[in-house]
């Protein structure tokens, strides 16, 4: 019998021949907290006895979620991150450089067939590149630092296969939160995720991100692409890294198979307070008037993601009782995007920029929204309470929604504005 | 290992930004200061209501969503020594147990608001005092029962200085 991408990743890193179900010790490639979970991990760090790291070059930290920091206590334990930076000679991506997931693939971290653990959920990204990642705690984390070596259970794996074409103004975003729909917040628990079929082919790799990025809302370990020449192209350009991509056996167990056809899709909306709670936009029949727009995270702030939001608002205004905020996912997005006039066509129409990371997604700064706020996100969780209050309403779409609500003033269909 | 306490109900979904908001979690590693806003997006009141030793107990998925270790560690500061639920999301469930959590699998669908629940770990039992019955438990895998033994992974570390064997 063959081995899934999840089966053969575990296998070579722990050295075994590793089916589901199986526990396992296994060798972690890269190690990444933030600011939100490292310093808890640095306190169990010092209460285990830890004196140093297994390898500083294999431990990332990023200040991204609390940046720049709001308050003094905030800024206290930022410093405790810089101190053991400095202390460990671990790299550190202060205020201002980027979201960790965006930073830990564009800046050539990861690899194809890595794996890696980071104290965050959504560590899940790195599936798209065909690294198998997944989200730990952050005593787990100080483990990791110290060791470099984790125990895991070899998740079983349902395979995804979408197939048929995306039609204009329909994302990668869109068809994330449609299967989410689908499988419901707890349809792929303990499991992984592998996606194939011309949708995903069709995809560029910051879209791929999208996707993977959201296996953990559906309660997924890991949401993986294998690694076509648009991946292997991609990484080259950012790592210097060797690697070797790592493919399922045709053979390979599937619990599960799920085919999704894409050709009719519509952009899609998941409604307060559930990320599975998802209706297309044109199932949503009453007007919902919108009082914020967020563009940005680990999900969707990405180039192609403010590129197609310039281009809806080039040239018009947003409606005026809606705060448009955008967070560019790095520096590097934040300086392509100024460069190529979109900050100039979004500010111009009336939105705002904040400082490249997180921004107002996980509620503590940069935008929280007032009671009985509506807010159209192209973030990953709508939870109550998420943004900060949890008299307001979040609602999750893709960059091209957000930004046609924001001109509308009231959550909307792109299409119109993407014809032709 | 025997724990008694009262048992707290939840529905299913509960996730860590409930358990423990963005808002409180980001700003101090004070677990008794987070203690007091547990639950508080869903059940404003948890924090008055908790006696130390009770339990939660909560249908599917709970501890979906965030990797937040915040979430078990507040839930211990505020008194809950367990927690029940149909199914765990699988972060939540590691952190639980490195933290000392008691986290179980059972049918919960017996077990109402208030009742007193007794719970034998190494059995994997929990017993409804309340309506004398027993509900058999979901066996925890041994590396699992291992580090919860030792009171989390913190605990275990400086005793063994490395994970369990598998």
């Amino acid at each position: 019998m063959g081995k899934t991408m999840a089966e053969k990743i575990l296998s070579k890193k722990s050295n075994t021949s590793a089916k589901a179900g199986d526990l396992v010790v296994a060798q972690v490639d890269l190690a990444m907290g933030q600011d939100g979970t490292t310093p808890l991990a640095i306190r169990s760090f010092e209460e285990m006895g830890g004196k140093g790291v297994f390898d500083p070059d294999r431990i990332i930290l990023v200040i991204d979620h609390n940046a720049p920091s709001p308050l003094e206590m905030v800024s206290r334990l930022h410093d405790s991150m810089r101190n053991f930076s400095q202390k460990y000679g671990v790299k550190l991506f202060d205020v201002g450089c980027g979201v960790c997931h965006e930073l830990m693939v564009a800046q050539g971290l990861v690899v194809p067939g890595d794996l890696v653990i980071g104290a965050d959920s959504h560590t899940c990204t790195y599936g798209a590149l065909g690294a198998f990642s997944t989200g730990v705690g952050s005593t787990e984390l100080a483990a990791v630092m110290i060791g470099g070596k984790l125990w895991f259970k070899v998740p079983e794996t349902i395979k995804v296969n979408l197939v048929g074409q995306l039609p204009p103004g329909v994302f990668s975003k869109d068809v994330i939160l449609h299967l989410a729909g689908k499988l419901g917040a707890d349809g792929a628990t303990y499991r992984s995720l592998e996606f194939y079929g011309p949708v995903i082919d069709n995809l560029e790799v910051e879209e791929r991100l999208t996707i993977s990025n959201m296996a953990v809302e559906v309660g997924a370990k890991t949401g993986l692409i294998p690694p076509d020449e648009k991946t292997i192209a991609w990484v080259k350009q950012r790592s210097k890294r060797e690697f070797e991509p790592v493919y399922a056996d045709s053979d390979a167990h599937y619990i599960d198979t799920i085919t999704l056809d894409c050709s009719s899709l519509s952009p899609q909306i998941a409604l307060p307070h559930r990320v599975d709670q998802v209706s297309s936009v044109e199932e949503i029949n009453q007007e919902i008037p919108i009082q914020e727009a967020f563009l940005g995270t680990c999900t969707n702030g990405r180039a192609k993601d403010i590129e197609v939001a310039a281009r809806i608002l080039t040239g018009k205004k947003i409606d005026p009782r809606v705060r448009l905020i955008v967070a560019p996912a790095s520096r590097e997005i934040f300086m392509q995007a100024v460069k190529a006039g979109w900050v100039e066509a979004i500010v111009e129409a009336g939105g705002t920029f904040v400082t490249p990371g997180c921004g107002p997604c996980v509620g503590t700064h940069q935008g929280v929204p007032g009671d009985g706020w509506n807010v159209i996100s192209t973030a990953n969780r709508n939870f109550k309470g998420r943004m900060g209050n949890n008299q307001a309403f979040i609602y999750l779409g893709s960059p091209a929604t957000v930004a046609a609500s924001a001109l509308e003033g009231k959550i909307a269909d792109p299409r119109k504005y993407l014809e032709g | 290992m025997i724990l008694r306490g009262k048992s707290h109900k939840f529905g299913d979904d509960i996730n860590t930004d409930y358990i423990i908001s963005g808002k409180y979690k980001f700003k101090t590693l004070d677990m008794n200061e987070l203690a007091k806003h547990v639950m508080e997006d869903i059940d404003p009141n948890f924090y008055q209501k908790v006696k130390p030793g009770d339990f939660v107990v909560a249908g599917k998925n709970f501890g979906c969503g965030s990797s937040r270790e915040q979430a078990p560690r507040a839930l211990l500061a505020c008194g809950i020594r367990g927690v029940l639920a149909e199914s765990f999301a699988r972060i939540f469930f590691r952190n639980a147990i490195n933290c000392g959590l008691v986290a179980l699998e059972c049918d919960t669908s017996k077990i109402e608001e208030g009742e007193q629940l007794e719970v034998d770990l190494v059995q994997g039992v929990v017993k409804n005092l309340t309506r004398e019955e027993t509900i058999p438990t979901q066996p925890m895998p041994p590396v699992m029962l291992d580090i919860l033994k030792e009171g989390g992974l913190v605990e275990y570390f400086k005793k063994h200085g490395s994970f369990p064997d598998l």
